[in-house]
């Protein structure tokens, strides 16, 4: 199945990427409540894990093979609902149940209603947890060439949570965990750096046993890289910061920690809807 | 008097076998770990007096020490249920679920992950370390979680019995244990199954219902009150949730008197739990020993249970009342 991934090529990734988040601004504006930042601007590494990186098939969610992907900071559910969808887990039209009664795209993931997901997650700070359970499992199987990938936000680090993970991971050397830091600086009360100092990130990272590369996360080319070099490293884990731009393509949203967890009204959709497929103002005419 | 020969047939003689029931969760848990293969512990810096030990011993690339870190303890717990191993995953009651409640909820209840948490000094037991460390609310919190199953074991035979029968659950599960030396009133014959209540002693007047340790001064009381004419029925409850309905039902339509005995908080306990059931289906008169709405303290673990009004002596009295306050009411 990842053999087939590997054919797309940078071009389509990226216009993909740009479909997903097409996506969720229609997805975010229909449900009216929801986060926008965070999962705009994890769009291109959700394309690069979901077309390119993990090993998996959409067709057979539960495949005994496959790598696992956890999205512990759950309200950028989002972004992961429009890649699984885009992926083939479920048909695109599904998305605009988003966060409706008896949809199985719940505001915030839950398992046993979406094959496909590995984890319940929205409470902050468990999924790297989770991981290294799954990661100490896999190796008392043998089963250590499956890749278990986990996406956390930034802010999300704040919880203590994380950190007895953390050591956890480095303690039993899970170097089949890759974890992936969504740093986008801001969180709802404002900039990480005010709300709560995270930096020096890196440095934090590497006292607690981690092996650490950054990169610039909304380069889809950078993110492969990126992973490849992960697998490479043994004996630690490793975490990439990713440095992302939240509410990146859209122009207003950008930057802008306001729009970490509000959702586009109608008129903000359309403008954000135009400015995706422009690529803001880089090509004339919309593309659908 | 007693038809029950189910269990030790003199509760109150001396000479009993004495064993804190954690040493019964260890056996229960080697046992396990013989039985399946998939069977992995874990503990937060509390291997030892957890009674986790022999486990780590006897298998030790399956057992897991994640340091001082109860929220990590229990997520874990989730990712290795997630790999379809069967996590032990043990901790003081008053740490886990006490500080980690959420994770319990997200990652094994709502996740629905068929994980054992393992409470050990639970009620009172951890009796000199006072208020902090003594954990009187672990069965509300436990049993107010969809997806939960809550059981209390009344001695180390029966903690043994629960933890194997728990290795083949593959539901989320919650085991209390306390930490001090338990008198062993149940025999190898006694039976245990998750989900069912037994009747350890047969009587038509009240119904005495009662879980984990308090299980056998219900039994001492019920010798006292047949002393004072009273005859008592005695049902032990190790499974609180799901509670055995019919058991309860059938025992209080007869006998229409309720006295509940829990080593923990009225509120959310095994008191609330019949009251509600009660309440619902058979409205009975009925008076629950437990701690009342009050934190605990340092002592000697007897000093705190006749502190707090844990003792055979108190379920006899509350019979009494009881009897008493209804044969008021009907001359």
């Amino acid at each position: 199945m990842a053999d087939t991934q590997k054919t797309y090529s940078l071009p389509a990734l990226e216009k993909k990427a740009n479909e997903i988040r097409e996506d969720i601004i229609k997805m975010l504006e229909h449900a009216g409540s929801g986060h926008s930042a965070g999962p705009l601007g994890l769009a291109d590494i959700f394309t690069a894990l979901y077309f390119h990186i993990l090993k998996h098939d959409p067709k057979n969610p539960d495949w005994p093979e496959r790598d696992l992907f956890l999205l512990s900071n759950g309200h950028c559910a989002p972004v992961l609902y429009a890649t699984m969808a885009h992926a083939g887990y479920f048909p695109r039209k599904e998305l605009l149940s988003l966060r409706q009664f008896g949809s199985r795209l719940q505001g915030h993931p839950e398992r046993e209603r979406l094959p496909g997901l590995e984890a319940t997650s929205g409470p902050l700070g468990s999924g790297l947890s989770q991981a290294a359970g799954m990661a100490l499992a896999l190796r008392l199987d043998k089963q250590q060439h499956r890749w278990i990938y986990v996406v956390t936000g930034d802010g999300e680090l704040d919880e203590g949570n994380n950190w007895e993970a953390i050591m956890l991971c480095a303690k039993y050397k899970l170097s089949n965990i890759i974890a992936i830091v969504d740093r986008n600086n801001i969180q709802i009360d404002g900039p990480t750096e005010t709300v709560m100092p995270l930096e020096s990130l890196r440095d934090k990272w590497e006292a607690f046993g981690w092996y650490v590369i950054e990169i610039d996360g909304n380069d889809i080319d950078a993110v492969i890289d990126a992973c490849n070099m992960a697998k490479a490293i043994v004996e630690r884990p490793v975490v990439i910061i990713a440095h992302t731009v939240p509410g990146k393509g859209v122009d207003f949203m950008e930057y802008d920690f306001h729009w970490h967890g509000v959702p586009p009204n109608h008129e903000q959709a359309m403008k954000a809807l135009h400015e995706l497929r422009t690529l803001q103002g880089k090509i004339e005419s919309e593309h659908e | 008097m007693s038809n029950s020969t189910q269990i030790n047939e003199d509760i109150s003689a001396k000479g009993f076998s004495i064993e804190p029931m954690k040493q019964g969760y260890g056996r229960g848990l080697v046992e396990a770990g013989k039985l399946y293969e998939n069977v992995v512990a874990a503990s937060s810096d509390v291997t030892g007096s957890t009674g986790t030990e022999p486990f780590a011993q006897a298998f030790p690339e399956r057992f897991f020490e994640v340091g001082i870190a109860e929220q990590n303890l229990v997520a874990v717990g989730s990712g290795l249920a997630a790999m379809g191993k069967m996590p032990f995953v043990a901790a003081y009651g008053a740490f886990s679920p006490g500080r980690n409640w959420e994770q319990i909820k997200t990652t094994i209840c709502i996740n629905n992950r068929p994980v054992k948490l393992i409470a050990t000094h639970v009620g009172i037991s951890d009796a000199p370390d006072g208020a902090t460390h003594q954990m009187l609310e672990d069965i509300a919190l436990m049993r107010v979680l969809p997806n939960m199953t809550v059981v209390a074991p009344c001695d180390s035979l029966e903690a043994a019995k629960a933890t194997i029968a728990l290795a083949s659950y593959n539901k989320p599960a919650y085991l209390r244990i306390a930490r001090d030396d338990t008198t062993v009133i149940t025999t190898e014959k006694t039976p245990f199954e998750i989900g069912d209540a037994y009747v350890y002693r047969r009587g038509a007047d009240i119904s005495l219902i009662a879980t984990g340790r308090m299980t056998r001064y219900a039994l001492i009381a019920a010798e006292q009150l047949y002393k004072d004419g009273i005859h008592a029925e005695v049902i032990h409850v190790p499974t609180i949730k799901p509670l055995d309905n019919e058991t309860i039902l059938r025992s209080v339509a007869a006998t229409r008197h309720v006295v509940t005995a829990e080593e923990a908080q009225i509120n959310g306990g095994l008191g609330a739990a019949v009251a509600e059931l009660l309440g619902e289906n058979l409205p009975t008169p009925m008076i629950r020993i437990g701690v009342r709405d009050r934190f605990g303290e340092s002592g000697h673990p007897d000093e705190l249970l006749k502190h707090f009004g844990l003792t055979p002596h108190h379920i006899a009295m509350a019979a009494h009342h009881l009897l008493m306050d209804h044969s008021k009411h009907k001359h």
